[in-house]
């Protein structure tokens, strides 16, 4: 009895929850006569996706975002894993002071140095660039945190067979510690290209044209002042640029949550 | 080489294109804001002059401040505790067996993964006056339509009712982990003792919950004076200034206004604000300051 009660109220709260979702659905895919209408013989469509397709670049928008959120995290993942492991590993002068320099960043995010970061965007010369945007965020403190406390977790004597047998550091690196760091490293990625799939204030400000908006600020640029108030076609056009995430969201959902859990936030 | 010398140049070259971009784009930025904000803004052929704390002064004196800080406290001690207990009750509902466990699951946590842009634009649509979803289920019930956005009273509450939707379910997943670790012989053994489940939800589960619950807490904290793509869409900051957030004013005074130094003493004040929390979050962590 107790127990019914309790699914009852799980349910209730998750059709609470999805039901935002399941009108914005219901608004795209049908005529914006039946927006707010709901009758069972209301016709489906694609014609509010196709209208906001052919309305704004977003071809365009959908590959910028893609070069964004794949350079991000190539950068992320190269910077990352040399700073970790030199922190883990490596005994040099310094180690803890510059290691505190980098925990500065969880606490003095990117998304606030806003106005400072523009203006060195401007005097190098790259506003309105793929580069601009993410620059910011390719040494990423939390990267660095995460993937060291798993290099520390990496049994000494595998280190050591490898260098007696005559490894390199990198390449210890390369067949040691990325191997066994792959867990994380999914993690990692998943967090990273979700944030940045989503990330606007910041490519906001620093861009300007077709050629370098993600979709967040083509959405915006979109829905803001093309379309007077057509909710179908905006709704369908939100829908849209979510897509492939939610996609990839509900194809890996296990690996998804437990990836978020394990790095935590960003 | 000798043997001394080389792990210091290894260790330095391995951080060292890291480091580069931390100094330029975290670091110096930091710096520089602070610096800035002692200077007024460079206008036209007139540069950038030394004026101590004036800006902190015209802070203090800015009416738009002060409501902008008033509302982001509100924004956050409105969306904060709201989210974290449902997330908790989220969490403990779907800890157990229940039929159907994945999609309650599923439809917690999927608002999480949507960009707020997004969400934005779609809630947008739900306030809409007299066409939207919230007047369409209020008339049913007779009730008058509502500028919901367009209201100083209730443009506030609205986008914190958005916020909480979207948050929840993310940290969710952090009472579920932590809800994983508790041995379930504790709470049998209460139930022998003939404790009923609120009390041991409340004596025996809550406390254990307790480092999440900081965690969370901070992370919650922080994301309310960090995320502000919201306001962008759907208020920019008005009716009167009514759902100014701390972040929107340091964006409309700095890229609207073009008001550089001032926007550099408010970004000091975001960034202090910040700072406190995430070091609480530190000592907290640090000293494993746990229940007893």
């Amino acid at each position: 009895m107790r127990s019914a009660l309790e699914t009852a109220a799980a349910w209730l709260l998750a059709l609470i929850w999805i039901l935002p979702l399941a009108y914005a659905g219901w608004t795209a895919f049908h005529p914006a006569a039946y927006a707010t209408a709901f009758r069972f013989d209301a016709p489906l469509t694609l014609a509010n996706f196709a209208a906001a397709w052919q309305a704004a670049p977003f071809a365009r928008y959908f590959l910028n975002t893609f070069l964004l959120v794949t350079m991000i995290l190539a950068a992320q993942l190269v910077l990352c894993t040399l700073a970790a492991f030199a922190f883990a590993r490596i005994e040099f002068r310094g180690r803890a002071v510059a290691f505190l320099l980098v925990l500065v960043q969880l606490m003095v995010m990117p998304d606030v140095l806003i106005v400072e970061n523009y203006r060195t965007m401007a005097r190098l010369g790259i506003l309105d660039s793929l580069g601009a945007i993410g620059l910011p965020y390719m040494a990423s403190g939390f990267g660095i945190f995460l993937l060291r406390q798993t290099f520390k977790s990496v049994p000494r004597e595998l280190d050591e067979a490898a260098r007696i047998e005559g490894a390199g550091l990198l390449q210890l690196l390369w067949r040691v510690y990325v191997p066994l760091a792959r867990p994380v490293y999914l993690a990692y990625g998943l967090v990273s290209v979700s944030y940045h799939w989503n990330n606007f204030l910041w490519p906001l400000i620093v861009t300007n044209s077709v050629e370098t908006r993600p979709l967040t600020v083509g959405l915006q640029i979109f829905a803001s002042t093309d379309q007077g108030i057509d909710w179908s076609i905006i709704t369908a056009a939100s829908l849209m640029t979510t897509a492939p995430l939610l996609v990839a969201f509900l194809l890996f959902q296990r690996q998804f949550v437990q990836s978020f859990l394990r790095a935590g936030i960003r | 080489m000798p043997s001394r010398l080389r792990p210091q140049i290894e260790g330095w070259l391995l951080l060292l294109p890291a480091a580069v971009l931390l100094a330029l784009f975290t670091h110096y930025p930091t710096v520089a804001t602070a610096i800035d904000s002692l200077f007024s803004t460079p206008r036209g052929a007139r540069g950038a002059v030394y004026v101590g704390l004036d800006n902190y002064a015209e802070m203090a004196g800015d009416p738009v401040f002060w409501q902008a800080l008033g509302n982001n406290l509100v924004f956050a001690l409105g969306t904060v505790p709201a989210a974290i207990a449902l997330a908790l009750l989220m969490a403990l509902l779907v800890d157990r067996k229940l039929a159907g466990r994945d999609f309650v699951r599923l439809a917690y946590f999927t608002p999480t993964v949507l960009p707020m842009i997004a969400v934005a634009n779609i809630w947008l649509f739900f306030y809409t006056p007299g066409y939207g979803l919230v007047d369409q289920l209020l008339h049913l019930l007779g009730a008058p339509s509502h500028n919901w956005l367009g209201s100083r009273g209730t443009v506030l509450p609205c986008l914190m009712v958005m916020t909480v939707w979207k948050e929840a379910g993310f940290f969710m997943i952090f009472y579920l982990a932590a809800l994983q670790q508790i041995p379930p012989s504790l709470g049998e053994a209460a139930a022998l003792e003939g404790a009923s489940r609120w009390t041991i939800f409340r004596r025996v589960t809550f406390p254990l919950l307790m480092p999440t619950t900081l965690f969370v807490l901070v992370n919650a904290l922080i994301n309310s004076f960090r995320l502000v793509d919201q306001i962008i869409v759907m208020t920019e900051g008005g009716p009167d200034n009514a759902s100014m957030l701390l972040l929107y004013y340091v964006f409309e005074v700095g890229f609207k206004y073009w008001d550089t130094a001032y926007a550099a003493a408010l970004t000091v004040l975001l960034l202090a604000l910040l700072a406190a929390l995430a070091l609480t979050q530190f000592l907290y962590f640090d000293r494993r300051v746990h229940y007893r």
